[in-house]
């Protein structure tokens, strides 16, 4: 049997502790939500509205959540406010290098939901403030290709 | 709903293996294990794993436990095999939906004594790739990819409630206070150590509002509760306790979803309460408040104030007590500021609030956590908490109705599970 060249790294001998690695690479489609994110491309916000009653919603959905209704895409304003807030000194790992950040909870004009998003260039945020979405020049096709920050 | 053809269901005992940051010498198969045998042994040797008709086995997350179809391993190893399992899962829920799926089991008629049983192996990996997995129970597309952090999800809504009702850090700090004095007279708890306001105000900024002290801690543990038909209970235990009553709601998995409309009463509150209240927004648990009205319904309870003695609530967060005390009506939507201000949730005040010193103390193995409530919440209805720990301490006196209060995502799913001395 040929000798292993690489062994695990042992972090305790007893109990006998092993750090094992495991790594996956998934292909996530956006599906029905793909319109959302090739706006954020053009540098443009989506919200959905409820065909059948109406409720319009910031963060997008295909389906209503009120009446089971399928929604159309239409187009949010890029000046919202604040509806709350908080500033993250930890976080999950692929972002710790990112803390401190903040985040925000961001609301409409005539819009009933909310859209969740990273704040920036705001020193003390209040809530109810003026906020006015930014886009990123880099596209990460993602969520992270919007923040906010005070209008 | 339930039908009233439904059958009475009992507890009969419960186990624990005490949360720790880390279990490296047990793996979940032994933890549960041991657990098991503290119920099993709770009742004298009366009731044997061939008394047992089958099991509901709780864990969370696959990516703690790095194990797919770890209940079938654990229902191998309490020696309940061939008979039947199942597993459920219900993010930060998970163990207090065990426990209803359980009662559900043997109400139905379909097993006369059956045992709930959870697990959390959390310390499988360290604390920032624990709040990825968790962050993982949030939209995948459009709330995890902003910080991967459940903390900052329940933070927005902490500073809605500031927002809404004046709520204070200074508050929320109370209510840890309160939780870790408790905890010093259970042998269960990790965090056995009194804090002061200031201590708590001091400590570590996770996001604000929470801190280190505000916010529970990552752990490795196992619960187990038994429960069974009338029959059965009466032949294996000499003081079972009844479940009175059951309730579960859900909400939106997006905060950023949720409507503000009117709010869902429970029978002792009126319409007047919250004219101008938008609900249940970022600030209150919807969830919470229809698993209430569901248990309250079911248990016959018109005023939880003075109908249930004991409360173990779902505190992975501070703010999220006090939220808890307005769904559950202990307090008006608003008014759970002034309720820890006034001490009503204190072990001596009105309405006793996690006397275990709940999950900030006692630690959070996500699949374990509703189950060790429930337990509390049982040897607190037998008066059998001074016999468990060692000290009276906690043991609230005259109890009649303990209620057990168990919560998912940022309230995207509730139970609520009263418990009653027959």
């Amino acid at each position: 049997m040929p000798e292993k060249t690489e062994g695990p790294w042992v972090t305790s001998f007893d109990p006998l502790t092993l750090q094992r690695r495991y790594t996956i690479d998934y292909n996530i489609s956006y599906a029905e939500d793909s319109p959302f994110f090739h706006a954020l491309g053009r540098d443009r916000l989506l919200g959905s509205e409820c065909k059948h009653c109406n409720y319009r919603y910031a963060t997008p959905r295909a389906c209503c959540t009120l009446c089971g209704g399928k929604t159309d895409w239409f187009e949010l304003p890029l000046l919202g406010r604040l509806h709350s807030w908080t500033r993250c000194y930890f976080s999950g790992e692929p972002y710790l290098r990112e803390c401190p950040f903040m985040l925000g909870l961001i609301e409409f004009e005539r819009v009933d939901t909310l859209f969740m998003t990273r704040l920036a260039e705001i020193e003390q945020p209040e809530i109810g403030m003026p906020v006015r979405a930014h886009f990123r020049r880099k596209k990460t096709w993602s969520v992270n290709d919007v923040y906010f920050a005070a209008a | 709903m339930v039908s009233k053809a439904m059958r009475p269901v009992y507890m009969l005992s419960g186990g624990i293996t005490k949360f720790a940051k880390a279990h490296p010498e047990m793996d979940f198969r032994l933890m549960v294990k041991e657990a098991f045998d503290a119920a099993l042994g709770d009742l004298g040797g009366q009731l044997t794993p061939a008394d047992i008709d089958g099991s509901v086995i709780s864990y969370f997350s696959d990516h703690f436990a790095c194990q797919l179809k770890a209940g079938a391993m654990v229902q191998d190893f309490v020696g309940l095999c061939p008979k039947p399992n199942v597993r459920i899962e219900g993010g930060g829920a998970t163990g207090g939906l065990c426990f209803q799926a359980a009662v559900q089991a043997v109400a139905s008629g379909r097993l006369d004594v059956c045992a709930a049983m959870g697990f959390e192996t959390m310390s499988t990996v360290e604390t920032w790739k624990g709040n990825d997995f968790i962050a993982l129970a949030s939209d995948t597309k459009f709330d995890y990819p902003l910080g991967g952090f459940y903390t900052g999800y329940y933070a927005m809504m902490a500073v809605r409630h500031m927002h809404e009702f004046g709520t204070t850090e200074e508050q929320m700090a109370r209510v840890a206070v309160k939780n870790y004095a408790n905890a010093a007279h259970n042998p269960f708890a990790q965090h056995r150590r009194e804090v002061s306001v200031e201590e708590v105000l001091r400590s570590e900024m996770i996001a604000y509002p929470l801190r280190r002290l505000t916010t529970c801690v990552m752990s490795d543990g196992a619960a187990v509760c038994i429960l069974a038909s009338e029959e059965k209970a009466r032949r294996f235990c000499d003081n079972p306790v009844r479940v009175a009553g059951i309730g579960c709601g859900s909400d939106t998995m997006r905060m950023a979803d949720r409507p503000h409309g009117k709010v869902p009463l429970l029978p002792h509150e009126s319409e007047s309460d919250y004219r101008h209240l938008r609900y249940p927004g970022v600030h209150s648990f919807r969830a919470g408040r229809m698993a209430a009205i569901e248990a309250y319904k079911r248990a016959g309870i018109t005023d939880p104030r003075e109908e249930i003695q004991v409360w173990e609530l779902h505190d992975a967060y501070a703010s999220a007590e006090m939220q808890q005390y307005e769904d559950v009506g202990l307090c008006r939507y608003g008014e759970s500021g002034r309720f820890i201000d006034e001490g009503r949730p204190t072990i001596r005040g009105r309405n006793p609030v996690n006397p275990s010193g709940g999950l900030l103390a006692c630690g959070h193995p996500v699949g374990a956590t509703g189950l060790m409530q429930m337990l509390f919440c049982f040897w607190q209805c037998q008066g059998a908490i001074a016999r468990h720990f060692g000290d009276d301490f906690c043991q609230v006196p005259n109890v009649t109705r303990a209620a057990g209060y168990s919560h998912a995502g940022t309230g995207t799913y509730v139970t609520i599970s009263i418990l009653e001395k027959p």
